[in-house]
């Protein structure tokens, strides 16, 4: 759980890749081409910056002839805005408290 | 606000022990043995008796609000602005239990701009909660 965070936090961490992500989640499915005129950066990098944000899940490829098209997976998000990822992390430690103290516990 | 804010959502750990449920009862039930793998508390198994559940990070405010011996215990979980149920249910299965804990409630919309605040993305968490909400 908290390495898919690692992912999630790293992949954002970078204002670039961030703005590409914005994008995709504004404006809907693009190119690397299309996304390149307006990142500021070379198509190189920013197909590098794209295969960090699909490691992280965060967005999905589509291959059609030679041009590859992304677009945002918006749902990769929702364990940021989510206490559920938080409390299921604490409830696991709890139980395996729980267990250590059943053994230790009298019948 | 939006309808993302304030979803209710829970949070369900399950797992078999190899104890019976009368052994796990207590360890979910007795002040002294919870305070060993959970907190300090003043629970008692009264049906709407106010418990507090504290650590060095603070304090969980909890009512009873259905207790079943062996079976069932439930109680609400107020903490950091999560306003939650949480329902313990024990299942004999063999020698052993199936233990199940589910958490569910919601927090409210300015505990995420907390969040946001706190990874110092508060204007991408506003961002995102828009999109979020148009996403379903």
């Amino acid at each position: 759980m908290s390495n898919a965070h690692d992912a999630l936090f790293r992949a954002l961490s970078d204002p670039t890749r961030r703005a590409i992500f914005e994008r995709l989640c504004r404006e809907g499915e693009k190119t690397v081409g299309a996304l390149t005129a307006r990142a500021g950066v070379s198509q190189p990098v920013v197909s590098k910056h794209l295969a960090v944000l699909k490691t992280a899940g965060l967005v999905r490829d589509r291959h059609e002839g030679r041009q590859t098209h992304y677009t945002a997976e918006i749902k990769a998000l929702a364990p940021l805005a989510d206490w559920t990822t938080e409390m299921a992390g604490f409830w696991e430690s709890r139980f395996d408290a729980l267990e250590d103290l059943l053994k230790r516990m009298d019948q | 606000m939006n309808d993302t804010a304030t979803e209710i959502r829970s949070v369900i750990v399950e797992r078999e022990i190899a104890f019976p449920p009368e052994k796990i009862w207590r360890a979910l039930t007795q002040p002294h043995l919870i305070q060993e793998w959970l907190m300090k508390n003043d629970f008692k198994p009264v049906p709407d008796h106010r418990f507090k559940l504290s650590a060095e990070w603070g304090s969980v405010d909890c009512r009873v609000l259905e207790i079943e011996p062996n079976r069932t215990l439930a109680y609400t979980w107020d903490a950091y602005g999560l306003e939650s149920t949480v329902t313990w249910t024990l299942t004999p299965m063999g020698s052993g239990t199936h233990l199940r804990m589910e958490q569910s409630g919601f927090r409210p919309d300015q505990e995420q701009a907390y969040q946001g605040a706190k990874f110092g993305w508060q204007r991408f968490f506003e961002n995102l909660q828009q999109v979020l909400a148009r996403a379903d």
